[in-house]
């Protein structure tokens, strides 16, 4: 009997909220909902915003050496955004239980990811303007799509950070479009760096649509709006025409647009490679972890002091 | 010390101009509330958002749970004397 | 020297100390010890970079050779750069960034409170628009050094190490050449002497405040001003100028 109750108070508890997704209605941090959508939920935004605190290391590896007070000063107001967008992500992740430390704590465990791209080497200075242009290029098509995600506070933070990053593609493109314009040497960085970020950022939207293990419960609960190879068709489709009219050529001889599905068609992915840097075998992936770790353990005696001093002032105010 | 900290959550209230409502723009984690504010400000205001920052532990918010909406909520749903709309004014009366 | 030429030196001196701590800012660009301070940092960073564009901008007016903030940040070697030793000094650990934030921006709030009131309307207009930002490092810094010297015994003796360490390059913010004299009479600049006073009373309580002890040691460390620099400083510049060096007649 009890048991019986039980199950019915759990299936009104699901009915009442895929009323709520079906009708379109946020989900909120109180309301009731299923333990998938929440785990869901926690592993992707998570991920999302290690990705952007790791994705400040390869932007990061280039402050120093940017080439004009102008370009340094762009290049870090943008790692700073990326910074920011980590922290709105961190936010919205804790809304559904989880705190900071222990999101950080299951990244150096290997438990939790980020995205694939940033196991990729920032090499020379057009990589910087090809992170801009083809990686935030391609993040923005996905983040656009989640402002629609049924979580409130990730939609919130996706609007803030679409609002924001609305800059950063541009100033990837300004980059490489000067490249072309500038010497031999320059344009020969410039598409070198194409070369080596554009099946990277191919591969971000993640596998093809046949092939993806997450999408089914994903989708049912809108937390995706537009599956892996829609929005991969979308990025292809607007940045083909922008590598043409700087003169860049976009490393795939099977790029062709197809009239009747008024997509580009592309080559095959290589997703050989896709599947070993994930399982952190890429160029970057133990430099990224090491950087992460040692920055955390070499602020962890900053931390506790900050802790020490305001337990110390609170100490002083309750006596006093 | 046995688990790591990063500090405890601050929620970030900010008007955008003089006069406005303070809106919710978020959270923060800082140490004091001097550090809660100087960290919703580098977060929260890069781009010139605000003139005013509220910053509140997010343990001191009591915050509705949505289940009691309809005791909460629905009540007020058929006091419409509560609206201006509601009265009839005689004809030609001006600025009323 | 004409007034031409020392005001040019004049703005140079304050655009290099700009630029070289932005530089010392930006590393701690994605390592800061949380998220939050790592934004924070970053901002003081950009308002750096925004300050030395202006003044090395200026500079490059009053020298009237054509040449661009860029062009004095990226294609002048080293002994022609001429910022305070303190400026170029490494990072090292977030209590040595925060005694040096400290002890630069007390100094500069006396600074250019100061500047403000000068009769040149171009230094003046930077320094209004500076001295709020240098109002906002200087309570960012003094708040992390009350917690840092008030907070654990590690955080404590660290905070105390930095200041020692530091103390003996304040002296030179406090120099006044034949540029600076010059430019004090005829312009009302600050006359730097007269500001140590109230930088050591100012920096004494708030370590003080912080549990930190003063230090006694003397101000012997100087020669940036005038082109000597540490070993550090051709690190700095070997990066920063890298590209221009590489590629000089490449505009990016």
């Amino acid at each position: 009997m009890e048991l019986q109750e039980h199950t019915s108070v759990a299936a009104d508890m699901l009915r009442h909220f895929e009323e709520k997704i079906e009708r379109g209605d946020a989900i909120e941090p109180k309301d009731r909902m299923p333990d998938g959508y929440r785990k869901h939920l926690i592993r992707q935004i998570s991920q999302h915003a290690h990705s952007e605190v790791i994705g400040m290391q390869p932007e990061g590896n280039w402050v120093t050496r940017a080439p004009s007070l102008r370009a340094k000063q762009i290049l870090l107001a943008k790692i700073q955004d990326e910074g920011g967008h980590g922290l709105y992500l961190y936010s919205a992740a804790e809304t559904l239980g989880i705190s900071r430390a222990e999101m950080i704590e299951q990244l150096h465990a290997g438990k939790a990811k980020y995205s694939n791209i940033f196991n990729y080497p920032a090499l020379n200075w057009a990589d910087i303007g090809a992170i801009g242009w083809l990686v935030d290029g391609a993040a923005i098509v996905n983040q656009v799509s989640l402002q629609r995600t049924s979580y409130g506070p990730y939609s919130r933070a996706m609007v803030r950070i679409c609002k924001e990053e609305s800059f950063h593609q541009r100033q990837g493109y300004e980059i490489m479009a000067k490249m072309m314009k500038g010497s031999a040497e320059q344009r020969d960085m410039a598409q070198d760096a194409m070369n080596r970020w554009w099946w990277p950022a191919l591969m971000m939207f993640g596998p093809h649509d046949s092939d993806s293990p997450h999408t089914g419960d994903a989708f049912k609960w809108k937390i995706k709006r537009q599956s892996n190879d829609e929005l991969r068709a979308k990025f292809i489709d607007k940045t083909v025409q922008q590598a043409e009219v700087i003169g860049l050529t976009i490393p795939d001889k099977d790029l062709k647009w197809n009239e009747a599905r008024g997509h580009y068609d592309h080559g095959a992915i290589n997703w050989d490679e896709f599947y070993r840097v994930i399982n952190g075998n890429g160029p970057c992936n133990q430099q990224r972890m090491d950087h992460h770790k040692r920055v955390h353990a070499e602020g962890a005696w900053v931390r506790e002091a900050a802790e020490a001093y305001r337990i110390k002032k609170e100490k002083k105010l309750h006596l006093s | 010390m046995a688990t790591d900290s990063q500090l405890t959550q601050w929620e970030v209230f900010i008007q955008s101009k003089p006069g406005a409502n303070y809106i919710h723009a978020g959270s923060v984690h800082a140490a004091d509330k001097k550090m809660a504010l100087q960290n919703a400000r580098d977060t929260y205001t890069r781009r010139g958002e605000g003139t005013s920052i509220w910053a509140v532990p997010t343990d001191a918010i009591a915050a509705s749970n949505p289940e009691d909406g309809d005791m909460f909520f629905d009540p007020a749903n058929d006091k419409t004397y509560r609206l201006p709309t509601f009265y009839v004014m005689p004809e030609g009366a001006k600025a009323i | 020297m004409t007034q031409q030429e020392a005001l040019y030196k004049f703005a140079l001196r304050l655009g290099d100390n700009a630029l070289i701590r932005s530089y010392r800012l930006s590393e701690w660009c994605s390592n800061a010890p949380i998220l939050e301070e790592d934004l924070a940092l970053t901002n003081f960073a950009l308002d750096m970079i925004g300050r030395a564009q202006s003044l090395l901008g200026y500079a490059g007016e009053i020298e009237g050779k054509g040449r661009t903030a860029d062009d004095l940040a990226y294609k002048r070697n080293e002994q022609l750069f001429v910022n305070v030793l303190m400026a170029e000094l490494p990072n090292n650990d977030f209590a040595y960034t925060i005694a040096r934030e400290l002890f630069l921006s007390v100094y500069e709030y006396y600074y250019f409170t100061d500047l403000a009131k000068c009769d040149d309307p171009t230094l003046a207009a930077i320094a209004t628009k500076t001295l709020k930002e240098v109002k906002y490092h200087m309570a960012h810094s003094t708040d992390w050094t009350l917690r840092l010297g008030d907070g654990t015994e590690e955080s404590h003796a660290r905070m105390q190490d930095a200041v020692n360490k530091l103390w003996s390059y304040a002296g030179e913010f406090f120099e006044a050449d034949v540029v600076d004299v010059m430019l004090t009479n005829a312009l009302n600049t600050p006359d730097t002497p007269r500001l140590l006073k109230n930088w050591e009373d100012h920096t004494a309580a708030v370590l003080k405040e912080a549990t930190l002890r003063t230090p006694s040691v003397p101000f012997i460390q100087h020669g940036g001003r005038n082109g000597v620099h540490t070993e550090y400083m051709g690190h700095i510049l070997s990066e920063m100028q890298f590209l221009s060096h590489a590629y000089p007649d490449a505009s990016w």
